[in-house]
């Protein structure tokens, strides 16, 4: 009879101990979760190749997006004038414009988000950590600018300094913080009332240190999560602001800017509306994508 | 002048309820390298105990009375001060391991960063320290240990790091606070046996809060019994398993399972619960549950000495002799 060829005990737990002794954060583990998602892979990617294009792609070209090709005015998207989208109105190249556009739009969102996330985080994990007091009017002052109305906020903004691209990050920033200090404040509440606070209470931390060693580490899954989904989020604020002709000035432009014009000679020229679109469509849907992936990675247990 | 004296330490918690009494004037004494043992049922009072000395009451919670380490008054100290005390001087281990440690820092992270935060080491020099405080409490492949994050260790290995922890900075006083409730028996006892060998190693005096009287009998010198936060019995461990002085220390070690036990298959159990502590009781706080209770219980018994190291609080002259 023969023998099945049968690890010794030893063996095993050798094998055992040498794959896990490598040590492997739970953020590695998530990473690693988020690999085997598809669609969050493929809006990752997505993603990846639009920021490279955007980047690189006016540079490719030899058309400019602020300078009109005198020849071509509308003219429909065809590889021989070398307007691979089209032309606009004006006659500019919509490809460059696109991704001009496209720089803009992200940026917005990118950066907005991080201003709201450096200081929704911060001003978040103090309230939930010092709690009583602090805490409460701390909180009441998030509520108090809750209440004002957004795009009063905004329009009154842009009277009083004027119309400036800069403006629209403060903008946006400064509202979507409120977001993401209440999430934060709401996950360190359940943070430092664990363990492995008491402990490092207990040998000796300051305060300062638990808050920057301890709640924030553990915040990070939520925060990244909540920061994929608040950047889609902030790029349609931006693209709604320049559609009512609140953002993005002439002759730089944003993927709301320019679906604005498009949609102005949806008649005539289709393709001036269909090409940025459909990139902001696509983006948003990357993001999306990949939130949701993240959400799951981070967090396994809540499907 | 002992290493740790508490006196008339009380803490109570305000709550929607009204005030709760935990700890109602407690006072002993710990000595350098001695092990006390502080054990009682649940909500006797031993954890807050633990965490008046430390510290580290809930928000709601206040202590009063005094507990001076080496002299030094720590009840009132300023935040600076404690945090330097605490983790340095005086440091504590919990009851569930894998979750007092930070899920998202390795090993050698959490280890090195107390080094660092009190002794002021050099990363290189603390990451050499703690690796060798790990191979002191067993554990092998230290240095790949470090690299390691508590989920990926058992929960024996996580709490033989809070042990390494906790010892980092040779603290004078380690409170350990029921360090093997939440680990299996095998391992249980691996643990006690290293907690014990490592307080004769270094001399570090330890405060074990656990319910298990088996735990007490294998490491401790001494055993203080609380009750509804206050001490019912101190005496040595021998004396006060050999001979126990209050009916409520009778009562806690007749309900250990023991394997020469008659077959009947009933524990002793103690009838009754503890009492609520909203209100102190005027009395003895356990007549309500104790079989020998009489007249004198409406009032509360003092501490006193039966001999000159057996203290108890209880009125009798001596426990009936046990029927059983």
């Amino acid at each position: 009879m023969n023998q099945p060829d049968i690890p010794t005990p030893d063996a095993f737990e050798q094998a055992l101990d040498r794959r896990s002794l490598k040590g492997r954060s739970l953020y590695v583990d998530a990473w690693h979760r988020l690999l085997k998602n598809r669609a969050a892979v493929a809006g990752l990617l997505v993603l990846a190749t639009m920021a490279v294009m955007v980047i690189i792609g006016p540079m490719l070209s030899h058309w400019d997006h602020e300078i009109p090709d005198w020849d071509h005015y509308s003219t429909p998207p065809s590889l021989e004038t070398g307007h691979m989208f089209g032309t606009d109105a004006l006659g500019r190249d919509l490809f460059v414009r696109t991704m001009v556009g496209g720089r803009i739009s992200l940026l917005v969102g990118v950066v907005a988000t991080l201003v709201s996330l450096l200081i929704g985080v911060t001003y978040g994990a103090v309230a939930g950590y010092f709690g009583g007091r602090i805490d409460n009017v701390m909180m009441r002052f998030v509520d108090a600018i809750y209440a004002m109305p957004f795009m009063f906020f905004v329009i009154l903004l842009m009277v009083i300094f004027g119309r400036n691209i800069v403006l629209i990050f403060v903008a946006i920033g400064a509202i979507n913080w409120l977001d993401m200090a209440r999430i934060v404040r709401g996950q360190t509440l359940s943070l430092k009332n664990k363990d492995f606070v008491e402990a490092a209470r207990a040998s000796g931390a300051t305060e300062a240190h638990i808050i920057r060693r301890h709640i924030i580490p553990n915040l990070l899954g939520v925060v990244i999560v909540y920061v994929t989904l608040t950047i889609p989020q902030v790029i349609l604020v931006e693209s709604f602001l320049s559609f009512l002709g609140l953002g993005v000035q002439e002759p730089l432009t944003s993927w709301g800017a320019l679906v604005n014009e498009g949609a102005q000679e949806l008649e005539t020229a289709p393709w001036s509306l269909l090409f940025p679109a459909g990139f902001l469509a696509l983006t948003l849907f990357a993001f999306n994508f990949l939130g949701d992936g993240l959400r799951d990675a981070l967090d396994p247990k809540d499907r | 002048m002992a290493l740790l004296e508490v006196r008339d330490l009380t803490v109570s918690f305000d709550t929607p309820e009204g005030e709760v009494h935990a700890v109602n004037a407690l006072n002993f004494d710990l000595e350098q390298g001695e092990t006390l043992g502080l054990v009682g049922e649940s909500g006797s009072g031993k954890t807050q105990t633990a965490l008046a000395i430390m510290g580290l009451l809930a928000e709601n919670g206040r202590a009063t009375g005094s507990v001076k380490f080496r002299g030094q008054e720590l009840l009132g100290m300023s935040a600076p001060e404690l945090t330097r005390v605490r983790g340095s001087k005086i440091s504590m281990i919990f009851q569930d391991p894998v979750s007092a440690l930070n899920p998202y820092l390795s090993i050698g992270d959490q280890l090195v960063e107390v080094l660092t935060h009190h002794r002021n080491l050099k990363r290189r020099d603390a990451i050499q320290r703690a690796e060798e405080m790990l191979r002191l409490v067993r554990i092998n492949d230290a240095e790949q240990r470090m690299r390691q994050y508590p989920h990926e260790l058992s929960g024996g290995m996580c709490q033989r790091i809070m042990i390494a922890m906790g010892l980092l900075c040779q603290p004078d006083l380690l409170i350990a606070d029921e360090p093997t409730t939440a680990l299996d028996v095998t391992v249980q006892s691996q643990i006690n046996t290293l907690m014990g060998e490592l307080s004769e190693k270094s001399s570090t005096a330890i405060l074990l809060i656990t319910h298990d009287l088996g735990v007490v009998a294998g490491l401790c010198d001494r055993v203080m019994v609380m009750y509804a936060g206050q001490e019912m019995e101190m005496a040595g461990v021998h004396d006060l398993f050999a001979r126990p002085q209050h009916p409520y220390t009778e009562g806690l070690l007749k309900s250990v399972p023991r394997l020469d036990m008659d077959h009947s298959g009933i524990l002793n159990a103690i009838p009754g619960n503890p009492p609520n502590l909203l209100e102190v009781p005027t009395g003895c706080a356990f007549a309500p549950r104790c079989p020998y209770a009489y007249a004198a219980c409406q009032t509360r018994p003092d501490f006193t000495a039966v001999t000159e190291d057996h203290w108890r609080r209880c009125h009798l002259d001596a426990l009936p002799e046990d029927a059983s």
